[in-house]
C-alpha cells in the first residue's frame, strides 16, 4: 500500500472550484508587492483531495482502529461528544478578540474549566493559556524564576530534575535561563534523597519532579523531597505527565508543590491528533499565583471577563497569541463534565488496575520487570535487556514485532537510563480482552525472540512500508517534494548528519 | 461507568491475578496522609444528551451575525471537505509519528504540508509546525540569534507595527535568553515602519530585524528597502506574514536583492476556524543552510529495506528528547491535525483559488474602506496601500460605535486605541472573501448611523 504524493495526482489546470470565488478580482497594488510565480500548490479535483486524504489516514495506527499503550502519553478514548459540542458554530465562529460581552458563553465555560482544575489539583488558581505541556513547563519554571527574582533573590538559577525526567524539562529549564543539575534514581525507582540533600543550596532555584515518575512508580519519599526544596528556599514543579494514576488520589498541591502543569490531552482525553495540538495548562499555590502567564479568566458582578496586565501586573506575561488552544480547553471541560466527580476519581482506579494487571501477566509469561517489587502506577516498565543479549532481539524489534499484530508500540528507550525498555500504558478505557489479547502477542513475541528472533529483526511486514532507512534521512535530507522537471532530483541537501 | 468497559466480573478476574483484594490496594504505597478525599469541586457527571444541551446554550449566546474583526484571526470560507476529512479517527486520534511504519498517512500529510509552505514562502525548508503564529515568531528570533554568530549583541529590531501579541509573546518566550528587543516606530501617515528610524541603527550590532508584511494595520510594508536594509547591516531578517496573503504578495525569498532567510506566521487562515484563538498552528521555514537551527519537528523522505519510498521524522538529533539541556528550544510536538486541515485546505484552494481568496479579500476592504469614507468625518488612518485590513478613523470614540454595533450583531473590528493610545478613535477592520456587497453595505449602514448617534449624544 503506497500513495502518489497529491502533486503528483494533479493536472495543470484542474481546480476544485467549488471551493473559491468564481471570479478573479482585479486589484490595484503596486507591482513590487505582487507575486511573479504561482506556488507549488497541487491542481487537483475535491474528489481527488478526499481520495487521497482519505486513503492516507488509512496509513496510520491510531486509538480509534487500534490499542496503543504508548508510554507517558495516555492515549486513552477521545470521546466523541467532546469534539461534537466543540465544534458548534458558537465556539468555532467566536473571534478570539470577540467583546466580552459577546463571549459570556465561552468564558463560563472557561471559568468553570479552570474551578474544576483548581479542585482535582489542590493550586489556587489556573491558567489556561500554554498550548503544549513543554509550554506549560515553559511557564511553570518561568513562574519560579520570576518569584525569586521579584525577592531580590537572584543568585537562584540552578533547577534539580531526575536522570530520569522527560527531556522536555531539563530543556525547559535551559530555556529559562536556569542551568540543571541531575540527580539519580536509586535502585527501586525513587529519587536518591541523600544525593539531592547534597545538591541543594542557595543557587536552587526549585526541582521539576513527575510523581508517579516516568519509572512508572509513586515516589514515597515526596514530603521528604519537599522538605528539601522547601527548607533551601527552593520550589517544587509538577509536571503532570502522570496525572491519570493519581486522579481524585493526591492533589499534588498536598504533596508539596508550588506549580504544575496538566497536559489535558492525555488525563483530560483531548485528542492528539498526530502530533499536537495539545494544552500545557499552568496551575500555581498561593505563592506563584500573582505570576501566572496571561490572559486569566475573572469575574465580575457582570459576568466573566479576562484578566490582563493591568490585574496581574507580576505576571511572566503571554504566551500564545490570544488564548492558548481554546477548543482543545472546550473538549476537556465537556469531558469532566461527562465524567463528572464519580467518573473522574474511577480514571485512576482503572489505569492503574489494567497497568497493574498487564504488569502481573507479562511478568508470568517470562519478561523481565524493571521494578517488580513496586506497583505499578497507571504505566510500568519491561526491559529485553536479556533477550537483546542472547538472541539480539532488541526492544525496537519487539516494538515492530507489535505492529505485525494491530497494536501499537509501547514507548520505547525512554527513559533513557533503562536499557532496552518499553514503558507501557494501557489507559482505563481498554477492556480486559484487549489486554489479553496484547499480552498473548507479547508471549508470542518472546516465543519467537527465543528461537531465532529472525521474524522478530524483519517486522513489520505487514504496514504500508518497512523499516525505513532513518541514516539516509537524515543524510540525504529531502524534505519537500520538487516536480521532476525543475531539477530531476528531490534532494536538497547532502550535509553530514549530526 | 462513562468510557470504562469493565464488568465487576472482569475486575474481579483481574484482581485476583494480581492478588490483591480491591483495587484500592493497589494505591498502598501512596502514604495515607497524603489521599485526598473527594472531589467536590467538579460537579457529578451529566449524560452525553445533558452536556449537549448546556454546551448549545453556552455557544448560542456567543453568536454574531456578521464579523469583521481581524488582527491575527481571519475568517475565511473553509470548505467542507477540510474538517470531514481532518476529523477522521486515523488522524484525530494518533499520536506524533515515533512509529513510522505505523504512522506513514501523518508523516505524508506533513511532507506534503512542508512542501506547500516552503513554496508559498520562498523557501526550501518548513518544519512540522509550531504552536501560533505568535510563538512561531519568538522560535524564529531564536533561531535568528543561533544563527547569526557573528554579531555578539543579540540586538533584534522589531517594528512597532508588529502586532503587540507578538511582541509581547517574543518578549516572554525569549525573556531569559538575554535577547534585546528594540522598538521601530511607524510612520503616523503611510502607517509603515519608519525607514529614517530603522537606518538609525546603521552600523550598530544588529542581530535580527523582524519584517511584518502586511503589518497589523494591515498595511504592506516596505519589504525590499527593509530587507536590503538587514542584510547590508549583516542581520538577518525574519518575515512575518499572512500566508493568504501569499497567494497574492511576492514570497519573502524574493524580497530585495538576496531574499529573507527565516519566515514565520500564524497558519490559522488556511482552513482553521476562529475557535476563540485556538487551536492554530504557527509555521516556520528558511533557507537550506539554516535547517540544523530550525526548531520543531522536520519529517523526511526515505526509503525502506525494500528501496520504497517512506517518510519518517529527520534530524531528531536537534530535539529535546535526544539533547536534553542542550537542546535549542523545548518545543516538543507540532500542531499536527491544524496541519492536516491546512494541507487539505491548500490542496483544495490549489494556487489559482489561494490568489481569489486573496485577491478577493483584499477587494472587499478596499470597498468597504471606500464605502466607509463615504461617511462624514470618516477617513482611512493611513496612505500606505493595505492587503486585507485598513484602520479607519471615526469622529468618534472607537470603543462606544463597536458596543453599540454588536448590539446590531455586528462585530465592527478592533479598537486600536488600547494597543496604540496615539490612535484614538481608529478602528481596525477586515473583510474577507466571505463577505458580500450587500454584508458591506450593512455594515458601512450600521457605522453611518452609529457615528451620527453617537454624535448627537455628545
Amino acid at each position: 500500500m503506497s500513495e502518489l504524493l497529491i502533486f503528483e495526482r494533479g493536472q495543470p489546470g484542474r481546480s476544485a472550484s467549488a471551493q473559491f470565488p468564481r471570479h478573479e478580482s482585479a486589484h490595484e497594488l503596486p507591482a513590487q508587492f505582487v507575486r511573479s510565480e504561482p506556488p507549488l500548490l497541487p491542481e487537483v479535483s475535491e474528489l481527488d483531495v478526499v481520495r487521497h486524504y482519505t486513503r492516507l489516514s488509512q496509513m496510520n495506527f491510531s486509538i480509534d482502529t487500534h490499542f496503543y499503550p504508548l508510554g507517558s502519553c495516555t492515549m486513552k478514548y477521545n470521546p466523541r461528544g467532546c469534539n461534537s459540542f466543540a465544534s458548534l458554530p458558537g465556539f468555532t465562529q467566536r473571534h478570539p478578540l470577540a467583546p466580552e460581552s459577546s463571549s459570556q458563553g465561552f468564558l463560563t465555560c472557561l471559568f468553570e474549566l479552570q474551578e474544576m482544575l483548581k479542585s482535582v489539583t489542590g493550586m489556587a488558581a489556573f491558567s489556561l493559556t500554554p498550548m503544549a505541556g513543554a509550554q506549560g513547563e515553559l511557564a511553570g519554571v518561568a513562574m519560579i524564576r520570576a518569584y525569586h527574582v521579584d525577592r531580590g533573590d537572584i543568585g537562584r538559577t540552578e533547577i534539580i530534575v531526575p536522570d530520569a525526567a522527560h527531556g522536555t524539562n531539563p530543556a525547559t529549564a535551559t530555556m529559562c535561563g536556569c542551568t540543571v543539575k541531575e540527580v539519580p534514581t536509586r535502585a527501586d525507582g525513587d529519587v536518591n534523597l541523600d544525593v539531592l540533600r547534597e545538591l541543594v543550596g542557595s543557587q536552587t532555584a526549585g526541582i521539576m519532579l513527575t510523581n508517579p515518575s516516568t519509572l512508572g512508580v509513586f515516589d514515597k519519599n515526596i514530603k521528604a523531597i519537599e522538605e528539601v526544596i522547601h527548607a533551601a528556599g527552593g520550589l517544587l514543579y509538577y509536571d503532570g505527565a502522570n496525572l491519570n494514576a493519581i486522579l481524585g488520589k493526591v492533589l499534588p498541591a498536598e504533596m508539596g508543590f508550588d506549580v504544575m502543569h496538566i497536559n489535558l490531552h492525555k488525563t483530560f482525553a483531548t485528542p492528539h491528533g498526530g502530533g499536537g495540538p495539545g494544552s500545557g495548562v499552568v496551575g500555581a499555590g498561593e505563592t506563584l499565583k500573582p505570576f501566572l502567564p496571561i490572559p486569566v479568566v475573572g469575574t465580575t458582578a457582570n459576568g466573566y471577563r479576562w484578566l490582563d496586565e493591568a490585574d496581574l501586573p507580576k505576571s511572566i506575561g503571554r504566551l500564545s497569541a490570544f488564548m492558548g488552544n481554546a477548543g482543545v480547553l472546550l473538549r476537556a471541560y465537556i469531558y469532566m463534565r461527562l465524567l463528572g466527580r464519580e467518573g473522574l476519581e474511577r480514571v485512576a482506579d482503572y489505569a492503574v488496575l489494567n497497568a497493574n494487571y498487564v504488569m502481573v501477566q507479562l511478568r508470568k509469561a517470562g519478561f523481565d520487570i524493571v521494578f517488580p517489587d513496586r506497583r505499578a502506577s497507571h504505566e510500568f516498565l519491561v526491559t529485553l535487556k536479556r533477550q537483546t543479549k542472547s538472541k539480539g532481539v532488541t526492544a525496537m524489534d519487539f516494538a515492530k514485532a507489535l505492529l505485525d499484530r494491530g497494536i501499537h508500540a509501547p514507548t520505547t528507550y525512554f527513559p533513557l537510563l533503562v536499557p532496552e525498555c518499553l514503558l507501557i500504558e494501557p489507559t482505563e478505557t481498554e477492556s480486559k480482552q484487549t489486554l489479553d489479547h496484547f499480552v498473548a502477542a507479547m508471549t508470542e513475541i518472546l516465543a519467537e525472540a527465543a528461537s531465532s528472533g529472525a521474524q522478530c529483526k524483519d517486522a513489520p511486514v505487514t504496514t504500508p512500508v518497512k523499516r525505513l532507512d532513518d541514516v539516509r534521512a537524515a543524510r540525504q535530507l529531502d524534505v519537500r517534494y520538487q516536480p521532476p522537471e525543475t531539477d530531476g532530483g528531490a534532494q536538497i541537501v547532502n550535509a553530514a548528519a549530526d | 461507568m462513562p468510557f470504562i468497559p469493565h464488568t465487576d466480573h472482569d475486575t474481579q478476574l483481574m484482581l485476583q491475578a494480581i492478588g490483591v483484594d480491591d483495587i484500592n490496594s493497589l494505591f498502598d504505597e501512596i502514604p495515607d496522609e497524603l489521599r485526598c478525599g473527594k472531589l467536590m469541586g467538579v460537579p457529578t457527571a451529566i449524560s452525553e444528551y445533558e452536556v449537549g444541551r448546556l454546551m448549545r446554550r453556552q455557544a448560542d449566546k456567543d453568536r454574531v451575525e456578521l464579523n469583521f474583526l481581524g488582527a491575527g484571526a481571519y475568517e475565511h470560507h473553509i470548505p467542507a471537505a477540510v474538517w470531514e476529512l481532518t476529523t477522521r479517527g486515523e488522524f484525530y486520534s494518533a499520536y506524533t509519528p515515533y512509529q513510522a511504519e505505523a504512522s506513514q498517512g501523518t508523516l505524508q500529510v506533513i511532507y506534503e504540508y512542508q512542501t506547500m509552505m516552503a513554496s508559498l514562502t520562498g523557501q526550501d525548508v518548513s518544519n512540522a509546525s509550531l504552536y501560533d503564529g505568535a510563538s512561531a515568531l519568538a522560535e524564529a528570533t531564536l533561531m535568528a540569534v543561533r544563527v547569526n554568530r557573528a554579531s555578539k549583541s543579540r540586538r533584534v529590531l522589531i517594528p512597532q507595527s508588529v502586532h503587540p501579541h507578538y511582541a509581547a509573546v517574543t518578549k516572554a518566550i525569549t525573556a531569559s535568553q538575554s535577547i534585546e528587543l528594540v522598538q521601530i516606530p511607524y510612520d503616523p501617515n503611510s502607517g509603515q515602519t519608519d525607514l529614517a528610524a530603522l537606518r538609525s541603527h546603521a552600523g550598530t550590532d544588529i542581530t535580527a530585524v523582524i519584517i511584518p508584511q502586511p503589518n497589523v494595520f494591515g498595511v504592506l510594508e516596505q519589504v525590499d528597502e527593509f530587507a536590503d536594509w538587514a542584510a547590508d547591516q549583516g542581520a538577518l531578517g525574519i518575515a512575518l506574514v499572512n500566508p493568504i496573503s501569499l497567494g497574492l504578495l511576492r514570497p519573502p525569498g524574493e524580497w530585495g536583492r538576496e531574499g529573507v532567510p527565516i519566515v514565520c506566521g500564524e497558519g490559522q487562515p488556511l482552513g482553521v476556524p476562529l475557535s476563540s484563538g485556538g487551536p492554530y498552528f504557527g509555521f516556520l521555514t528558511c533557507r537550506e543552510a539554516l535547517v540544523r537551527q530550525l526548531p520543531g519537528r522536520l519529517v523526511g523522505r526515505t526509503v525502506d529495506r525494500d528501496g520504497k519510498l517512506g517518510f519518517t521524522l529527520t534530524l531528531q538529533a536537534r530535539e529535546q528528547h535526544i539533547r536534553r539541556s542542550r537542546a535549542t528550544s523545548n518545543i516538543c510536538t507540532n500542531q499536527g491535525l491544524m496541519v492536516t486541515a491546512a494541507t487539505i485546505y491548500m490542496s483544495l484552494l490549489g494556487p489559482q483559488g489561494l490568489r481569489r481568496v486573496a485577491a478577493e479579500s483584499h477587494a472587499k476592504t478596499r470597498g468597504l474602506a471606500a464605502a466607509a469614507a463615504m461617511i462624514d468625518g470618516v477617513e482611512p488612518a493611513f496612505t500606505a496601500p493595505h492587503f486585507h485590513e485598513v484602520v479607519l478613523r471615526l469622529p468618534v470614540r472607537a470603543g462606544a460605535v463597536i458596543e453599540k454595533m454588536r448590539r446590531q450583531g455586528i462585530l465592527a473590528g478592533i479598537a486600536l486605541s488600547s494597543w496604540y493610545p496615539e490612535l484614538e478613535n481608529c478602528l481596525l477592520v477586515c473583510a474577507t472573501e466571505t463577505k458580500t456587497d450587500a454584508d458591506l453595505h450593512t455594515y458601512v449602514q450600521a457605522l453611518g448611523q452609529q457615528i451620527e448617534a453617537s454624535r448627537a449624544a455628545s
